[in-house]
């Protein structure tokens, strides 16, 4: 059984609900990606969620292209994503990790080198926002072979038998976006979220995480009422870039976003199945 | 890499995934995906449908002007002392370039489909100009993302733009130029997916965009052959187009694609010269990836991360190119070159003083590279070279370039 499989089910078995943040490799720094890792977890996180920095974020909103532009200024790249995986593992075995990203840098590695080595880096799976079912064979058949899952997008707009065709291609879970737009956009609307998960549930037995415009406590409960997983980016990095803007220094940053972490928790939490 | 060993079958593409062989596709994010099939759907409709045509026709005819002519450049043709060069005039379309063929075309589909709102991205202003344009016909509500960079290069259109009731929204991301107006138009149309229609303004994009502003753009070729037959009795013997995304320079060549006398050279931006980085020639120097919806040469670093791009002009300052010229690359059918910043100004100053003709800095890069090839030739031979667009917006640049202070 898949890292990502095993951690849902062990949750299912406690009613408890996944929490997933999202955080983008080398921003605010390089050097406290792997740090702030390990403290998410600490604090609440269930599965990891690393952005691929690339140039082109074309699914962001504001946040999180910020986020993309100071990694990138870092100098992170894909290959500094799979390093902090395998770092990172040397210290956690058993939290799950995935990538999420553009199709670009995956392709320019190449597939089965980008398959290998994300094996070897212990990563658990891939999220590309731009490679729709249509677009999928060729790293699908690599994933496969080194046991990644791939995690695909389903959106308010995706009909039902799209649903069905991204269901036989995903595993490990199915990620709902819960609204039209990009990352950390509007509010959220925890009816319209319900419906849509109950279509895809329809069509799927894979939990259902839902992300895009969950920014406290109380989205954060709002969807893990209906959901199996939450997942939470632009309101942490937003703490850590509103901390080190005020002049604070970077353990701060990591501690505001840590903290709003173990808030979005007891959120969680306050729903139980 | 030649690798197609039979003649590629040219009207056979893109395939129903929206390849041209390895390239194109629609790598986009899944919000998108229905109301691109939506729009292929309709577009395979209303494509064979006699009434659209028609009305399409109509619009070409009586707002745009067409045909628009082929002008011989015998004064600057005997200077060169070569081929005779004929001149496509899409300069003298309505708003002053190419755009508008396409704009005209994705208007009538946008109102087919019932959309109040259209969006579109632009760099040197002149596709921002004609959407203005077309929306204010049709009472559309406009928004036209620009990168901050070419607001301030392209000054004129941005006026232009709003004075045409349409709003400008700079873009700040990135690099500041095309590539980030079209990802800042991208999460608009995430955004409001269902009341908007996303006018795309060359031949990039998720499928059916390229395909469809080919088709739309493939009037200039129609029009050309027939213009040339008439004119001087044979086809050319070469056609010059420069290459930002490519819709100029796919629309003249689709149609010549079969008549293998006819040899075709796509410009691409120089910049300071493609050994310097500073350039926007992804078919000359760079390597396939994924941008944009769809899978095309790119300038991209080691790690797939895009380049950013350096051009004169604006609307060639792109780092990939539509999918169908990397595909016609591969295949050989097309040469595909470069001219330098340097060479387009030079090009630009001489048609402007030889034939009383001022090309846009765009199209100034499929001049300069026609001017050398021109030369290589008898006055026998023909090249037909696309002025793809008016220099008007162009001469706060040259002026600036020229020490000029308005
Ligand atoms: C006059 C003119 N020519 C050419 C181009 C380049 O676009 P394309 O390569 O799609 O023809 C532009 C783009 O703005 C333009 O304004």
């Amino acid at each position: 059984m898949s890292r990502i499989a095993g951690r849902f089910e062990q949750l299912a078995e406690e009613g408890r609900k996944a929490l997933i943040p999202y955080i983008v490799v080398g921003d605010p720094r390089l050097e406290v990606t792997v740090p702030l890792m390990h403290a998410l977890v600490a604090n609440g996180a269930d599965i990891l969620e690393l952005g691929v920095p690339f140039s082109d974020p074309m699914s962001e909103g504001p946040v999180i292209q910020l986020a993309h532009e100071r990694a990138l200024a870092n100098g992170a790249s894909l290959r500094d994503a799979l390093a902090a995986v395998r770092e990172f593992r040397e210290k956690d075995d058993t939290t799950p990790v995935l990538l999420m990203g553009y199709a670009n840098p995956v392709e320019h590695m190449g597939h089965a080198v980008f398959a290998d080595a994300a094996a070897e880096a212990g990563l658990d799976a891939l999220l590309t926002v731009d490679i729709p079912p249509e677009e999928v064979s060729g790293i699908n058949t690599e994933l496969q072979r080194v046991g990644l899952d791939n995690i695909f997008l389903v959106a308010p707009t995706t009909p039902d038998a799209r649903i069905e065709r991204i269901a036989s291609e995903a595993s490990g879970f199915i990620y709902y976006v819960s609204l039209k737009g990009v990352t950390g956009a509007g509010h959220l609307d925890a009816d319209d979220v319900a419906n849509h998960v109950a279509r895809i549930r329809k069509h799927s037995s894979l939990p259902v995480a839902v992300g895009f415009g969950i920014k406290d406590a109380s989205s954060a409960a709002s969807v893990a009422g209906v959901a199996d997983g939450v997942v939470v980016g632009s309101a942490l990095i937003r703490a850590m870039a509103d901390t080190l803007e005020s002049g604070a220094d970077i353990q701060s940053a990591q501690d505001a976003a840590v903290g709003l972490l173990a808030e979005i928790r007891e959120g969680v939490d306050s729903v139980t199945s | 890499m030649t690798s197609d060993v039979k003649k590629p079958n040219f009207g056979a593409v893109p395939d129903a995934q929206g390849r041209f062989g390895v390239y194109g596709g629609k790598y986009v994010a899944e919000t998108l995906m229905s109301a691109l099939d939506e729009l292929e759907t309709l577009y395979n409709r209303l494509k064979e449908d006699e009434s659209f045509q028609r009305e399409l026709d109509e619009d070409l005819a009586r707002y745009v002007g067409r045909p628009s002519p082929l002008y011989e450049a015998r004064r600057w043709s005997k200077q060169v002392g070569g081929a005779r060069i004929l001149l496509k005039r899409e300069d003298l379309n309505h708003t002053g370039a190419h755009k508008v063929n396409n704009t005209v075309g994705q208007a009538l589909l946008a109102k087919h489909m019932g959309k109040k709102r259209v969006i579109a991205e632009t760099g040197a202003g002149q596709h921002g100009v004609a959407t203005a344009t077309i929306a204010a016909r049709l009472g559309l509500e406009c928004q036209v993302f620009m990168g901050e960079e070419d607001v301030r290069r392209q000054a004129l259109n941005v006026y232009r733009m709003k004075l045409l009731g349409a709003e400008v929204i700079p873009v700040k991301s990135g690099s500041r130029t095309l590539k980030d107006a079209m990802n800042e138009a991208m999460r608009d149309w995430v955004t409001y997916v269902d009341e908007t229609f996303y006018i795309i303004g060359t031949v990039a994009g998720p499928h059916p965009y390229p395909m469809l502003v080919r088709d739309f753009q493939c009037v200039i070729g129609r029009e050309a052959r027939a213009q040339c037959l008439d004119y001087t009795g044979k086809l050319p013997d070469a056609l010059v187009a420069c290459v930002g995304g490519g819709s100029n320079a796919i629309g003249l060549f689709h149609p010549f694609l079969e008549d293998e006398s006819v040899a075709m050279y796509g410009v691409e931006a120089g910049g300071h010269g493609v050994s310097t980085n500073q350039h926007a020639a992804p078919l000359t120097a760079g390597t396939p990836g994924v941008l944009h919806g769809n899978r095309t040469y790119l300038m991209q670093d080691a790690d797939g991360q895009i380049m950013h791009t350096h051009s004169v002009s604006a609307g060639l300052d792109y780092p990939g190119v539509g999918p169908e010229h990397s595909w016609l690359k591969d295949t050989g059918r097309v040469n595909y070159v470069v001219a330098n910043d340097d060479e387009a100004l030079r090009a630009f100053h001489t048609l402007t003083r030889v034939e009383g003709i001022m090309p846009a800095l765009e199209s100034s890069h499929a001049l300069a590279y026609a001017e050398k090839l021109a030369a290589t030739m008898s006055p026998e031979q023909s090249i037909v070279v696309n002025l793809s667009g008016r220099g008007d917006k162009d001469i706060h640049t040259v002026a600036q370039i020229d020490g000029i202070e308005f």
